[in-house]
């Protein structure tokens, strides 16, 4: 029986539908957002669960990403949970209220089924997007799997809502939005639990008027920003305590960096997303394989620190983790056009000063590329090597 | 002894503000808000009726109040209608969306547009004083033909704006709004009689008022009022009002006025007066008025 009692719990969704089931469940308020691929398949199963009568939220047809957003702001400041998912261009679109959502300390949660970016026109997956929205004072995660996915979406909300900050949850565009997985859809008695009703000490109420959104001068401009900074830097610590207290109620484990592999390896590849499953593979038959060469790489051990949070970037759980380690690669499905990948820069700055690692930037993926078992090893085997310019490794 | 005037802070935007002496947009302001009450919620988008009221950390305002950007009052008033039918207190409060002709007329434009069709309760607000003000007197497509903007200098080959005013009203109308209206500073009045019958009604609402700026239209403090009657009593600016679509109300003219008594008042028309050229744009101006005349059938 105790078979049957398991498969009630997981369920095999779509990626999507299990995000639109968790969001349900999260009972949010407000959801408004504008059709885009990647994300289509969670706003529409989100439409079709309003419309079903199986979720109360008010749903808000937007005009265009940056009205989805926008909408967003009234009704978060309004004193409602509230949700919106988007890709790519509407992600860049929204660029102007991201960072007013930020400075404005509205606890809003999104996802971004990343896509690549235009031009050319592109509709398959890479990080090109998120990784611009980097300085925009958001929090930013990235899950691995569907089922870290509908976690992530869980604790973005108790984060938000405790930093007064928004969290945007990212995961892998096709990957991870279109593939169907067992899942376990963290369920509304648990997220009770662990998710207290929203309450927003300041917000439009005429009973209480309150100005939102005043302008500041240069006397007051500063301190306000280096106040959103701070509070950005110290929702590492209360992240890491959130993820302590949700493994308590969910059981399942949540970090902000994870190692993986052999102890003892000089090697370590990095990455963010759901590309660490492929990593993680590869590694795992370089560790088991007995003697010799395997396809080509040196008989040696090598580790993988998957990083699940890009701001605030865990520097000292990093180096933690691989601070003596010998020879670095970081794999980017994004790229700082001109410089290299964006984490493999995050990691060089982690780095500097600290230690001697070679660090090697490999850009992989970008538009919808396959990454393999082939091209991760070729990434390995650039390890050794002193690379200071970034490598692209696409076949 | 019966009380005639309210006292100066008994309003809902209150003294303390930075608006210039004489101002249109903040006199209409406060009677926008007088006659919604204190059971509104306003947004507004960035521009004068913001950076003149809300400088950190103080407020001229007494009603819950939220700017975000320059584009978005309309969007953020909708997810506040939003909210407040999720909260279900949708039926006791008003929403009330502010803006500048820039805001509403061009940048803004998509979202006004979303929002109406839609069907949110929201009364958007325009306040048009013909062009982008607060960034210095830039042309937006609210200035009406012939101005002299910032970036439409008249010049050698210039007489001004060589464009017509996009007509928002036949806009608004054709998203088959409940409720569409102009109004201005010109009859204070009527602005809070418009306002009180917009919000009575379900849906969204717009009202556009024509409120002079004093430095951009280059008049005297002391002109506002004046120079707001005269764009009324020369056909210049109609102001109307639609019900469902109808025609159902409009200030008549009560003595015509040409339109050039109208922009002599003002130096962004000053320099149609100092050539040939001019005089038949003055014509061509005049021309736009009776046909506003006989449009809306405006003369007593």
């Amino acid at each position: 029986m105790k078979i049957f009692k398991l498969k009630i719990m997981s369920k095999i969704l779509e990626g999507s539908r299990a995000i639109a089931e968790t969001i349900k469940n999260i009972n949010v308020g407000v959801v408004s957002a504008y059709p885009i691929t990647p994300q289509t398949h969670i706003v529409e199963e989100l439409a079709k669960l309003k419309a079903d009568g199986q979720a109360d939220f008010e749903y808000v047809k937007a005009e265009s990403e940056f009205a989805a957003i926008s909408i967003l702001v009234g009704a978060s400041a309004a004193g409602v949970r509230t949700y919106t998912a988007t890709s790519a261009q509407g992600l860049l679109l929204m660029t102007e209220v991201l960072y007013n959502v930020a400075g404005m300390r509205l606890p809003i949660v999104m996802t971004d089924a990343n896509r690549a970016v235009s031009a050319p026109i592109n509709i398959w997956n890479d990080q090109q997007d998120a990784v611009t929205m980097r300085d925009a004072g958001w929090i930013m995660m990235f899950g691995e799997d569907i089922q870290e996915v509908c976690d992530l979406h869980v604790l973005a909300y108790k984060i938000a809502e405790k930093c007064l900050l928004p969290v945007m949850v990212n995961l892998d565009g096709f990957v991870l939005t279109h593939v169907v997985e067992p899942v376990t859809v963290p369920e509304m008695a648990e997220i009770k639990k662990y998710l207290p009703d929203f309450k927003l000490a300041e917000k439009l109420d005429v009973k209480n008027p309150l100005t939102l959104g005043a302008f500041a001068t240069p006397a007051h401009y500063m301190e306000i920003r280096q106040e959103l900074h701070d509070d950005l830097v110290a929702s590492k610590n209360i992240m890491a305590k959130e993820m302590k207290e949700f493994k308590k109620v969910f059981g399942r484990l949540l970090t902000l960096v994870e190692y993986y592999g052999d102890q003892s390896a000089e090697t370590v590849i990095i990455a963010m997303g759901s590309v660490l499953g492929t990593i993680k593979e590869t590694v795992d038959e370089i560790n088991n394989s007995t003697g010799g060469a395997h396809h080509g790489v040196p008989v040696q051990k090598v580790g993988v620190l998957k990083i699940s949070c890009l701001r605030p970037f865990p520097v000292e759980e990093i180096l933690k983790l691989i601070g003596d380690k010998k020879n670095i690669v970081v794999i980017d499905k994004s790229v700082s056009l001109g410089e290299e990948g964006t984490l493999a820069g995050e990691i060089r700055r982690v780095f500097y000063g600290r230690s001697k690692a070679n660090i090697t930037s490999v850009i992989m993926g970008l538009g919808g590329r396959d990454i393999t078992k082939e091209t991760i090893l070729q990434a390995i085997n650039l390890a050794k090597n002193r690379n200071d310019k970034a490598v692209f490794i696409g076949k | 002894m019966e009380k005639k005037y309210k006292a100066p802070l008994s309003h809902l935007l209150n003294p303390g503000h930075s608006a210039c002496a004489g101002c249109g947009m903040i006199i209409a302001y406060r009677l926008v808000l007088d006659a919604a009450g204190q059971n509104t919620i306003v947004t507004n988008a960035t521009g004068c009726s913001e950076v003149t009221t809300t400088q950190y950390p103080m407020t001229a305002f007494k009603v819950p109040w939220i700017h975000s950007l320059f584009e978005n009052s309309s969007s953020l008033a909708s997810g506040i209608w939003a909210a407040l039918k999720y909260q279900k207190k949708d039926k006791d409060i008003n929403i009330i969306a502010v803006g500048g002709d820039g805001a509403t007329f061009d940048i803004g434009f998509a979202h006004i547009s979303g929002m109406w069709e839609r069907g949110d309760n929201v009364l958007y607000v325009c306040f048009d004083n013909e062009a982008y003000q607060n960034t210095g007197y830039q042309y937006s497509s609210a200035t009406p033909l012939d101005a002299n903007t910032s970036t439409t200098p008249p010049g050698k080959r210039s007489l001004g704006n060589q464009s017509y005013k996009k007509d928002m009203i036949k806009i608004a109308l054709a998203h088959n709004l409940p409720y569409v209206a102009t109004a201005t500073t010109g009859y204070p009045l009527d602005i809070g009689v418009k306002v009180k019958k917009a919000l009575a009604i379900k849906g969204p609402k717009y009202l556009q008022l024509h409120t002079p700026c004093v430095p951009g239209w280059g008049i005297e403090p002391k002109d506002t009022i004046n120079v707001a009657k005269l764009a009324v009593q020369s056909g210049f600016y109609p102001i109307v009002e639609y019900t469902n679509g109808e025609l159902t109300g409009k200030i008549k003219i009560t003595k015509k006025v040409p339109v050039e008594e109208f922009l002599k008042l003002q130096k962004r028309f000053k320099h149609l007066f100092s050539s040939e050229a001019g005089k038949l744009e003055v014509a061509k101006i005049q021309k736009l008025a009776d046909e506003n005349i006989k449009k809306f059938d405006l003369i007593q």
